[in-house]
């Protein structure tokens, strides 16, 4: 799809980077311009990703986002999006969760594959997929926007790294083998208070789904899935807001649990 | 007191023979309680033939949450309204059915009790089943209050058990659920959402019966409550409803 020159890519990619530094959002790219699609979403989005490189940065993986149909209807897609997954973004079991470092955080319970081996698109189908991933592990995304209110529609959205802010990945990865990847069932507690439940097709039928459609996506610009990259495959439920000194939990059958302990951050106690 | 109660039961006896929604008991009389209710799911019962088991309803917390209590309700399951594996639903009889998916144990001994919990239940259960329930309210457009809903015996109409598998090693919790209607993806949870732990519904269910100096027997089948909201069924769909580690039951609707 052509992008339109009047576009300004850069510029719109700077104002992206400026809002992820000082936790000030701006205002929808498409309250502008409602004629901003997915094309224009992604051009920005690999204009404002070489400037997080430049910081010292790198990618370990990417999440696909808007993998349930309820989801789609509401920004009006018929298919998800991706973006990519920073190393100064990744949280590990157990760890504290500075509000200070997000503008609006969410959290989102994920099943997230580990790759074996290098994926490259066309062409790849859910089996291809599961022979290309090393195993599965327990996860949760922080999303977060830096538009205004979480105000967004799809370009906006594309743009933001498909507004992924953090993620939270268990270190037990767990072959595949034997399990079905739509039926690994999941509870999210919150202080130990049940909050919601799900199973892996929430995310796009089937989370392997999601790295086959991922990997050729990725491969209409020749980019592969790499070894040891990371795949968030999608929300198993809805995305839940979060507060300083709450504790939450997601617990995957077969995968096991993982945790993260919101702080209110800098000069707080963790 | 009492002949209101058979009253109210021949109410909703006549609105499943005459396969129309009625309003809400409580529309006439304000103040019917959920004892009250109890007693006319019981009037239902005594006129219902052989018993095959039990059902949970109103178990998730965003339900309670939503009618503004803190407890499920239970009803019973007639022998006569279950479906056999592989055998359709017909609709005709019924009113306004939704399907949900839910967790069914099978019971391998009596048990009773006033304090019993979750792992009463489980050392109790002789198999788990991934079972479908068909509800059918009597009530217009499914709107009642809590005493309405248990009088109508929790909405339950029909239901379908899969092939049981031994509960030694299921953590009935963590089990993933999966609802498709027509091959489509309706909703997804686990165990979970029945009460935190299926077996924790079950539990309940045994307390409550304990009120009356009753309890479940070796045999019978208990419901553990929906996973899901309800979803409308008409002839022509097919309900399937997969559960990790206890199999896929699909049941075809037919008119």
């Amino acid at each position: 799809m052509p992008v339109s020159d009047s576009l300004d890519a850069p510029g719109k990619a700077r104002a992206l980077y400026e809002a992820r530094r000082t936790r000030i959002p701006i205002a929808p790219f498409t309250d502008a311009d409602p004629s901003l699609g997915m094309a224009e979403g992604y051009a920005i989005q690999r204009e404002l990703l070489p400037l997080l490189l430049a910081d010292g940065d790198r990618v370990v993986g990417y999440k696909v986002g808007l993998t349930s149909t309820a989801m789609q209807r509401m920004v009006g897609v018929d298919s998800p999006d991706h973006g990519p997954v920073l190393a100064s973004t990744i949280y590990r079991d157990g760890d504290a969760l500075p509000l200070d470092r997000f503008i609006a955080p969410k959290v989102e319970a994920e099943i997230v594959f580990v790759m074996g081996e290098r994926l490259l698109g066309p062409g790849v189908g859910p089996t291809d997929a599961a022979r290309a991933v090393a195993g599965a592990a327990a996860s949760m995304e922080i999303v977060d926007s830096r538009i205004a209110d979480w105000r967004i529609k799809l370009a906006d959205t594309v743009a933001d790294l498909a507004s992924n802010g953090a993620v939270a990945v268990s270190s037990r990865v767990v072959p595949l083998e034997g399990l079905d990847t739509r039926l690994i069932g999941m509870t999210l507690t919150r202080n130990g208070e049940l909050i919601d439940t799900g199973a892996g097709a929430a995310a796009l039928g089937d989370p392997l789904a999601v790295i086959a459609w991922l990997a050729n996506v990725l491969g209409e610009h020749g980019v592969a899935l790499e070894p040891e990259h990371l795949v968030m495959t999608g929300a198993l439920h809805a995305a839940v807001p979060l507060a300083a000194g709450e504790v939450y939990r997601a617990e995957f059958d077969r995968l096991g649990p993982v945790s993260v302990r919101v702080t209110a951050g800098a000069g707080v106690a963790a | 007191m009492s002949a209101d109660v058979q009253q109210l039961a021949a109410r909703l006896s006549k609105a499943v023979a005459e396969r129309t929604a009625i309003d809400p008991l409580t529309d006439e009389v304000p103040d019917l309680d959920l004892e009250t209710g109890y007693a006319v799911q019981r009037v239902l019962r005594d006129q219902a033939g052989p018993l095959a088991g039990w059902k949970l309803g109103v178990t998730s917390r965003a339900k309670q949450a939503q009618v503004g209590v803190s407890a499920p309700v239970c009803g019973f399951l007639p022998a006569a309204a279950a479906l056999d594996l592989g055998e359709p639903l017909s609709v005709s009889p019924l009113i306004q059915p939704r399907a949900e998916p839910e967790i069914v144990f099978v019971l391998g001994r009596d048990l009773a009790g006033a304090h019993c919990t979750a792992v009463d239940v489980l050392s109790a259960t002789a198999g788990l089943a991934v079972g479908i329930e068909v509800l059918d309210s009597r009530f217009r457009d499914y709107r009642f209050t809590m005493a309405d809903v248990v009088a109508d015996n929790t909405s339950a109409a029909r239901y379908l058990v899969g092939t049981p598998v031994p509960p030694a090693g299921i953590d009935a919790r963590l089990v993933g659920v999966v609802l498709e209607k027509n091959g489509e993806l309706v909703a997804t949870a686990s165990g979970a959402a029945s009460l935190g732990h299926p077996a924790a519904a079950v539990a309940w269910l045994v307390r409550r019966l304990a009120l009356s100096g009753e309890g479940l027997r070796a045999g019978e089948v208990v419901l553990s409550g929906g996973l899901t909201a309800a979803t409308p069924v008409v002839a022509g769909d097919v309900v399937t409803v997969s559960i990790d580690r206890l199999g896929t039951v699909e049941m075809a609707i037919s008119s």
